[in-house]
């Protein structure tokens, strides 16, 4: 865990447990000060902040890891939320438990992603981006579609009532007061998601500093050579594809589970563009920057909503409402970030220097490997 | 048999629009190895223009074909600047950055595009004024109306226009070696930037058009339709060997009958369980089909199969 501190603090390892044991103790009374600050609803906002940090390491692992771009990650996270919301609701009767269908959904959203990319992995890279931006469109259309003849996901009014999240018998939605602390169920699901958060971050640096890590890093940095220094090039992308498609599966149930609610709405281009700004935004390849990216565009654009009253204040109507800002915001971000600081609000050393190198001789290095020219 | 080739007549004119769509998307990718994503966006911004200013002029007493050119240039006008300035602004400052960079801006352009124009003309549908009365001719057992004869045929005017500029003009063969060697080209004193922002203007031009066109087919106009287009397009190019552009018009020809004749077979073929709704998932089937067993597509020569 240590790798993810600033070079000064992990050089100092007392300083760094200090560090730790301030944030551990800020994290396990943020949900307590928000609610008291600024209300119930800002917990929730927590939870899926917390939801969409799990989402973008996901992510990170196809785009910043091994350089994919994957513009349909929402698609595998619409297939975890179905799988889980098909086996746990009255649309069929059938209620598995949470326990046993969240590695499930991870699981087959893991075989998807396969199925797509083993195809698509042997070639450039682009045709990954528009071969999954594809795939989430036609998740969708199914999603939307399969409620006759037979109903499977009862089309585009979605799927309700579906179980929540049990622990230990007792259903996370509902308060509980441990220790003489109440918690709601806002609280239960953010102490959840913390936990399962922790582990993705730790899964995520472990795979980062292993082999599998530097593999990645030297296909995404200079493919052709990374072949010629013997690496399975397609066993590595797909390998890293399958791990991403895993975690969004892994979200989608989560998500399943704590909204009680699923529809195809849920699922759109969007959301992908939102998770794939929250990689970009913090800095591809670095997992603090990502946390960093999935917090701030998750809780930025909810201070969107002042600008309505804003607006009638300033010039005495809503000329523009603020829902439709926030992806045009998104957007803007995307070109802006590629555009002035490629690296991200706070990359890592090694890939600021490779997208923004300082002195000329390196960038002359980087564009002959990195511009990968036909020839 | 009548069904069958109602399907196929459907499949040609609709497949003529996704050719024009498919130019854009080949140009683009021919001299930039660039996935323009943002192209779909700008079919949409020219349908949407065009739409919009007809619905004005026609509604003010403008006589309809002064009307129709009018909305037409200015759909052009508007599409050739934004195509100009979107490769200006988004891809040319990233020409030499790693390949995920323009890939990424193209998609941000997109999104952004997207939203002015959901911003600009609101969430509802436009739809297309009803500038000429809708005649049916009975042909063989199918039906084709007047309309549809119309937009195929300015669909092929425009494309036989396009291929007489690439093939036969100075400027056509300064984008063809640009797309063959940028440096050697510049090194003949082609203005490799020139010709790079050309051709995304007549790309643009096209989009323009086939905007007009698609959203006389459908009868509306839809903040959203460029994006499913765009894919469609897209999936015709590579079907026809991206980079290619006779293969771009054959795909775009093809993937308009294999969808057309999908969706009114699907039922059957299902035994009903799925129906003609699924028709969007054709184009992605194809995609995946092609970069399986033929990555060049059905006219192209060569394609990476590296990085």
């Amino acid at each position: 865990m240590i790798s993810i501190l600033p070079e000064r603090l992990s050089q100092n390892p007392r300083l760094a447990w200090v560090v730790f044991a301030a944030l551990g103790l800020l994290l396990a009374v943020l949900p307590f000060l928000v609610d008291a600050g600024m209300g119930r609803t800002w917990v929730r906002i927590l939870d899926f902040a917390m939801l969409y940090v799990m989402l973008a390491l996901g992510l990170n692992i196809v785009v910043g890891f091994a350089g994919l771009l994957d513009l349909g990650y929402v698609a595998f996270y619409a297939v975890g939320a179905y799988f889980y919301a098909i086996l746990a609701s009255p649309q069929f009767g059938i209620h598995l438990p949470f326990w046993a269908l969240l590695p499930m959904g991870a699981g087959v959203a893991c075989l998807f992603g396969i199925l797509l990319g083993a195809p698509t992995l042997r070639l450039r890279g682009d045709y990954l981006a528009i071969v999954t931006l594809g795939f989430g469109e036609i998740i969708r259309i199914f999603l939307n579609n399969l409620n006759a003849p037979l109903n499977i996901t009862n089309g585009p009014q979605g799927i309700n009532m579906i179980d929540p999240v049990r622990i230990a018998g007792h259903s996370l939605t509902r308060p509980i007061e441990i220790l003489g602390v109440k918690l709601s169920g806002a609280h239960g699901h953010y102490f959840l998601f913390l936990v399962l958060t922790l582990l993705v971050i730790f899964i995520a640096l472990r795979l980062q500093h292993s082999r599998i890590g530097r593999a990645w890093a030297a296909i995404r940095e200079d493919e052709v050579a990374a072949e010629a220094m013997g690496i399975n090039t397609r066993n590595l992308k797909l390998l890293a594809f399958a791990m991403g498609a895993t975690f969004g599966g892994l979200g989608g149930g989560l998500f399943a589970a704590f909204q009680g609610f699923v529809s195809p709405e849920s699922f759109g281009l969007m959301e992908s563009i939102m998770i794939l700004c929250m990689v970009v935004l913090g800095g591809m390849g670095h997992i603090p920057g990502v946390i960093l990216g999935a917090i701030l565009v998750t809780v930025l654009p909810e201070l969107l909503r002042y600008i309505g009253p804003l607006q009638q204040e300033l010039i005495g109507r809503v000329a523009v409402d603020p829902a439709d800002l926030r992806m045009l915001l998104f957007g803007l971000a995307l070109v802006a970030m590629m555009l002035f600081r490629p690296q991200g609000l706070w990359p890592s050393r090694v890939r600021a220097r490779e997208l923004r190198p300082d002195n000329p001789d390196e960038v002359r290095q980087e564009q002959e490997s990195l511009y990968d020219r036909e020839r | 048999m009548d069904v069958l080739l109602q399907q196929l007549l459907n499949g040609l004119i609709l497949g003529s629009l996704y050719a024009m769509v498919a130019l854009g998307y080949t140009m683009v990718y021919g001299i930039l190895e660039l996935i323009n994503f943002a192209h779909g966006e700008i079919v949409m911004l020219g349908a949407m223009v065009a739409v919009s200013l007809l619905t004005l002029l026609v509604g003010a007493g403008v006589p309809v074909p002064l009307a129709l050119f009018l909305a037409l240039g200015a759909a052009v006008a508007v599409c050739m600047l934004t195509g100009i300035l979107v490769e200006r602004v988004a891809y040319r400052p990233l020409r030499n950055a790693p390949r995920l960079a323009p890939l990424i801006t193209a998609i941000g352009v997109s999104i952004v595009l997207q939203n002015l124009a959901m911003i600009f003309w609101g969430r509802q549908y436009l739809s297309f004024p009803p500038v000429q009365e809708v005649q049916v001719y009975d042909w063989m057992g199918a039906t084709v109306t007047n309309v549809q004869l119309i937009i195929v045929g300015v669909a092929a005017l425009t494309m036989g226009g396009l291929l007489l500029l690439v093939n036969r003009t100075r400027l056509g063969r300064a984008m063809r070696a640009t797309a063959q060697n940028r440096e050697v080209a510049g090194l003949m004193g082609v203005d490799v930037n020139r010709v790079i922002a050309v051709t995304f203007a007549v790309g643009s031009a096209l989009a323009a058009v086939a905007g007009l066109l698609i959203a006389a087919y459908y009868g509306i106009a839809h903040y959203n339709m460029g994006f499913t287009l765009g894919l469609k397009a897209f999936s015709a190019a590579v079907l026809g060997g991206i980079g290619n552009i006779p293969g771009a018009l054959l795909g775009g020809l093809l993937l308009g009958v294999i969808e057309s004749l999908g969706a009114g077979y699907i039922g059957d073929l299902t035994g009903g369980f799925l129906g003609s709704h699924y028709q969007d998932i054709f184009a992605f089937f194809v995609l995946i089909l092609v970069l399986v067993f033929r990555p060049s597509g059905l006219l192209g020569e060569r394609v990476g199969e590296r990085a």
